[in-house]
């Protein structure tokens, strides 16, 4: 297949991945789809590694998986946080931060 | 062949991301995550990435999912309430990922890069393998390499930090506990150390004060 059609699959999740971020309000899904747009991100990269026949672009995808990682790592333990603090698993309660 | 597997692979992949964003139960939404990774590992092996389809479903449908499991277990998995407000809200949030999906198109449509539309370079045969991604790790982006680490340490202190559960009045109570032990134990009842006469015959045990207030309930968690 031509690389084009890889890079519209990964425009396309990433898209879907960002209207969920925007839509959801429980904070693990928002989460889980931050974890697609990267995903979304490690698509696009291997396609260009794939385009240019060298494997840097593999390397970007696995230096993304590794910051995903530490991402869910914080985000979980964010989340267990907040329930042990028995406030509301919600983004939309959660607004004490707000200016 | 390729294309058969492209189109199916690539369906998975977009409906699993669909499920993630349409289910409501989080637990069904992991799943439908879990089947968009390896979908997505099915593409990378098209795209001849081997090492990389393989850490994702070792890393990402094997390790992380399993951490988002757990943590769905333990706080419970809540639907989301569906009269919720803020529907216009969500409109506009299906128009801005509308609109950037039209953008996106725009930019691989118009893209001046003439080998997007060619099926890739040609490669030779170490393309992809373990070996190839190793030597680039520890030659061309050591530094990188070095700082994932560093990231990943840092991120599984913070990890344990945020999600320990806080000790307040528990290390009191020990102490009281460690107080009432010689109070059970009256002066000359015949210790070792009195036998010996290596010691003069211990004073009255301190009678551990009688608490006034009652213990409050420790708050459990907090920052």
């Amino acid at each position: 297949m031509n690389i084009g059609w890889y890079l519209a699959a990964s425009a396309l999740i990433f898209c879907i991945g960002a209207a969920g971020v925007l839509v959801r309000r429980n904070p693990l899904v928002v989460l889980l789809c931050l974890e697609l747009m990267l995903n979304a991100g490690n698509l696009a990269l291997v396609a260009f590694s794939r385009m240019h026949g060298n494997g840097d672009g593999q390397v970007f995808a696995l230096i993304v998986m590794v910051v995903a990682a530490c991402e869910v790592t914080i985000g979980l333990g964010l989340i267990v946080a907040l329930y042990r603090r028995r406030l509301p698993i919600d983004v939309d309660e959660l607004r004490e931060l707000r200016g | 062949m390729s294309q058969v597997l492209f189109f199916l692979a690539g369906l998975g992949a977009i409906a699993g991301a669909v499920g993630v964003v349409a289910f409501r139960n989080p637990f069904y939404t992991v799943l439908a995550l879990v089947f968009h990774l390896i979908s997505l590992a099915a593409l990378f092996l098209l795209l001849l990435a081997q090492f990389v389809a393989a850490a994702q479903v070792v890393v990402y449908a094997g390790a992380v999912m399993v951490l988002y499991v757990f943590v769905v277990a333990y706080i419970g998995g809540q639907d989301e309430p569906l009269g919720a407000p803020g529907g216009t809200l969500k409109g506009a949030a299906m128009l801005f990922a509308g609109a950037l999906f039209v953008e996106l198109s725009i930019a691989i449509l118009g893209s001046g890069l003439k080998a997007i539309d060619s099926r890739g370079a040609g490669v030779g045969s170490s393309y992809g393998t373990p070996q190839q991604i190793g030597q680039l790790f520890l030659t061309k982006f050591l530094f990188a390499f070095e700082l994932a680490s560093i990231l990943l340490l840092v991120a599984a202190v913070g990890a344990v930090i945020l999600a320990r559960r806080r000790r307040g009045l528990e290390a009191e109570e020990e102490e009281a506990a460690r107080r009432a032990i010689p109070a059970v134990r009256p002066a000359g009842t015949g210790t070792m150390a009195e036998g010996a006469g290596a010691l003069a015959p211990l004073p009255l045990a301190p009678v551990p004060d009688e608490r006034e207030e009652p213990i409050e309930p420790t708050p459990t968690g907090g920052w």
